[in-house]
């Protein structure tokens, strides 16, 4: 028995009928989904951490005679207008989209979480209030706000990382609170209380290690989500500044090159898509692995 | 006696190595009730799921499984799919997630009559209507457009038994059809399914571990142990005088004594009183609505004295809930106080901390009430944080080492997460982590009512054990009056959020004085009461040829 607490659907629960179909394909399939994943993101990340060190070839120069060259053994996916080494450009970009993405979501995340389970827990006014101000944020389209704020604050990486950031909060405020509020209706949470403990505490100890799984399907769906909205905003010069290379930025060069060399559309584009295809592959695989009624079947007696 | 409507020849299952039915034998008449008792995993629903070909994916079966002469487990998936619900039909025991959320109840009984007849969407729903008014469920009150959030735990079982009796099956198997609800509903529910059997002539297979449930409704009753059929015969013959060991054991579980009264002394200052508490709850009206007022708890006082137990029971939904919520300091009451060994507990947060110890609990669910990401030894000391200097971890380990030793669990066990023992044992482990900080009263909320008998009668002495060495007390809140006089000293009985009557146990179950209170003795299934009666109806029987 609940203890007469508020009806909450309850989807962490236990399966009550005996999980007797073995979903071995499936399981299979969740694997390489999230291997694949992984390997994309792990792949991204280390050419993210070492651009900003090493690159094939240096970016700063710029050579007017080997400007647009074709994919060839020197330059693997060739020049752009100004000469510079296309994948060279890429990696730097790496660096620029993913550094902002990941600054944005974390602020999203360290702001959102709390507020989500300090709704959760306290419920009532303070709830209401938090998830009114949530809908205030969520009913402008993402890229609009980021505009409207780097409009008033400048454009330029920090600014960007700030647009992203505010529009991600609302995001794992709600994901938070929902689910934490399933989380409280819980009877191990009623045992915490019995043992004296404060919303706050309890809310850590208990709330939050249990959404961790769906917490970090989260960050890895926003994380893809946050280098879409910088590409974006660097495509309409609203992101990172030049010289600094930015995955927008580049399309934006090369969207009026696209008949002169369509390769550099491409490429970028193709990085573009893999970074973002990536996370949402790991995403999607960790979801399915910390999905609680897939996981520990056949344990319960 | 004419031929057996369900006939069970010779019966195994296997699952990989192990063998999970051996060799059982089993005959249903039309019109008869067979009960099918055992501990839990004596394979009592293996039994019932195999006659419908339910088994778990790479299970072996052998034997054969006549219904109405005709052989089930010689059939194929495509023509059991055509058997189940037409001529077979099936009732579990979880009400809440047999029904589809997102139907409506008159949709979700056509569903089935429509996936064996060839009728028009009306004519489903037409058959479906008659099925629900057989159910007790009248279309004044009950459309076919209610959906199962809108019923209560019985009005969905209802729902869910005229989905079963739709097309009219030859058979009924029932597992544990009454579990998950409270004494009186499981009273109607029981009468329910004797009407139906008595008045369509068909055979019904009920699985339980309840003997008392199988006392009141079945004809004959078979006595499961590990897979084998232990006994078989007529229910007042096999329960009266049982020959088998384990079913001996069973009774013997089933027939809870009543406790002897203990002298108390009612001059001392109580371990715990609650005056005049009122809880309401605002309902509907979210922002600019006018909300109405639920009063949930009503003037209610109790009190709970040194060296005694102390009952609380009521039908669900009467308030006990909100008031144990205000008794545990959860939620503040609008009007009335608690007090704790003399001292008002809603003070400070210091001195809530003090009090708060004198009182833990142990919830029903033995599944809900652990985190399960948290090992054995932080869930049973998580109740230190209430000591004003918490243990060293060393000392932690050693507390917690010797508790679980006392509650019948092995030291090494603190290493294991909650998900790795069984439902006796997590209750085990919820009852050391209430006594951890050697509280003055724990509160078992429904802790027995999701056990089977065997470990219901292991727990209770658990508990009196506990009572005895540690000088604990308990409230004890319970729909399951049978319980509840073999544990208590003094109950109180609640309906409709007031306390109507109160009392030594063994007093208020000799001579009852309020109807709610007669009610919730009559609804709660009685071995002795049951054999007794029918003792006495074959006496008539005999008198009479």
């Amino acid at each position: 028995m609940a203890f007469g607490a508020p009806c909450q659907a309850d989807s962490m629960s236990a399966p009550l009928l005996p999980l007797t179909t073995a979903a071995a394909p499936g399981r299979r399939r969740i694997g390489v989904a999230l291997a694949l994943g992984a390997a994309i993101t792990a792949l991204f990340i280390v050419v993210a951490l070492v651009a900003p060190f090493w690159t094939p070839w240096d970016t700063g120069v710029i050579s007017v005679q080997g400007r647009l060259r074709p994919p060839g053994l020197q330059h693997w996916l060739g020049t752009d207008a100004l000469g510079r080494d296309l994948l060279s450009m890429l990696m730097k970009g790496a660096t620029a989209s993913i550094g902002v993405a990941c600054v944005a979501v974390l602020v999203g995340a360290g702001v959102g979480v709390p507020l989500g389970l300090w709704g959760a827990a306290r419920g009532g006014w303070v709830d209401e209030l938090l998830m009114r101000a949530n809908d205030v944020i969520f009913a402008f389209p993402a890229l609009l706000l980021a505009i409207l704020m780097t409009t008033f604050l400048g454009p330029g990486a920090v600014n960007a990382m700030l647009a992203i950031g505010i529009f991600n909060i609302p995001v794992f405020a709600r994901v938070v609170r929902g689910s934490a509020l399933g989380l409280w209706t819980r009877d191990f949470v009623l045992a915490a209380h019995v043992a004296g403990k404060g919303q706050a505490r309890i809310s850590y100890e208990h709330v939050l290690p249990n959404l961790a799984g769906l917490l970090w399907v989260q960050l890895s769906i926003q994380l893809s989500l946050g280098i879409v909205a910088e590409t974006g905003l660097s495509y309409i010069g609203l992101g990172t500044q030049p010289p600094r290379p930015s995955w927008g930025r580049m399309l934006a060069d090369a969207q009026t090159l696209t008949v002169l060399a369509p390769t550099l559309a491409v490429f970028t584009g193709i990085a573009v898509v893999l970074a973002v295809l990536g996370l949402h592959l790991l995403g999607d695989g960790l979801r399915d692995r910390l999905d609680p009624r897939l996981q520990g079947a056949g344990v319960r007696p | 006696m004419s031929s057996p409507l369900l006939q069970i020849d010779n019966l195994s299952v296997r699952l990989g190595a192990r063998t999970l039915l051996h060799d059982l034998s089993l005959s249903l008449g039309p019109g008869r009730i067979l009960g099918l008792v055992g501990e839990s995993g004596s394979g009592k629903s293996m039994t019932a799921l195999s006659v419908p070909g339910l088994l778990p994916e790479g299970a072996l079966r052998t034997g054969r499984v006549l219904l109405d002469g005709r052989d089930l487990a010689a059939l194929d998936e495509r023509a059991l799919t055509a058997v189940r619900g037409r001529d077979v039909g099936m009732i579990f025991q979880e009400p809440m997630t047999a029904l589809n959320p997102l139907l409506g109840i008159g949709e979700q009984v056509a569903e089935a009559v429509r996936l064996h007849r060839r009728v028009s969407r009306r004519d489903a729903l037409g058959v479906a209507r008659a099925a629900l008014d057989r159910v007790g469920l009248p279309a004044a009150r009950f459309g076919l457009d209610r959906h199962p959030h809108e019923l209560s735990g019985g009005q969905r079982q209802r729902v869910a038994i005229a989905m079963a009796i739709a097309l009219r099956p030859r058979l009924l198997i029932a597992d544990e059809p009454t579990t998950a609800l409270d004494v009186t509903t499981q009273a109607q529910i029981l009468d329910l399914l004797r009407e139906l059997v008595r008045e369509e002539g068909c055979g019904l297979l009920l699985v339980t571990h309840d003997l008392a449930v199988v006392a009141e409704l079945a004809d004959e009753v078979a006595v499961l142990q590990s897979g084998r059929l232990v006994e078989q015969g007529a229910v007042a013959a096999v329960l009266g005088a049982p020959q088998a060991a384990c079913t001996q054991a069973l009774v013997r579980d089933s027939s809870i004594r009543v406790r002897p009264p203990r002298p108390q002394d009612a001059v001392a200052t109580p371990l715990l009183e609650a005056r005049g508490i009122v809880r309401e709850y605002r309902q509907g009206g979210a922002w600019f609505g006018r909300a109405q007022r639920l009063r949930a708890v009503d003037e209610a006082s109790l009190s709970v004295h040194v060296g005694e137990n102390v009952g609380l029971v009521g039908e669900s939904g009467c308030g006990k809930s909100t008031l144990l919520r205000a008794l545990l300091g959860l939620e503040a009451p609008q009007a009335g106080e608690v007090w704790v060994r003399g001292e008002r507990f809603a003070g400070t947060a210091r001195q809530q901390q003090r009090l708060r110890r004198q009182i833990q609990i142990v919830f029903q669910d033995p599944y809900g009430s652990f985190d399960p990401r948290w090992r054995v030894e932080q869930l049973v000391s998580e109740p230190f944080h209430l000591l004003e200097r918490p243990p060293t971890p060393t000392e932690r380990r050693a507390r917690v080492e010797a508790m679980l030793a006392r509650v019948g669990l092995a030291p090494a066990d603190a290493d294991r997460h909650a998900h790795e023992f069984s439902g006796g044992q997590r209750q085990r482990i919820a009852i050391a982590r209430a006594l951890i900080t050697e509280p003055a009263i724990v509160v078992l909320d429904e802790a027995l009512s999701a056990l089977d008998v065997t470990i219901r009668g292991q727990i209770l002495a658990l508990l009196a054990q506990l009572s005895d060495d540690l000088g604990v007390c308990y409230l004890f809140v319970s729909h399951d009056m049978s319980v509840v006089r073999a544990i208590t000293d003094r109950v109180y009985v609640m309906a409709q959020g007031r306390l109507v009557e109160s009392g030594p146990t063994a007093e208020v179950f000799a001579a009852p004085r309020h109807a709610v209170t007669r009610a919730l003795i009559d609804a709660t299934p009685d071995l002795a009461r049951a054999l007794a009666q029918r003792a006495q109806e074959s006496a008539t029987a005999t008198t009479l040829a």
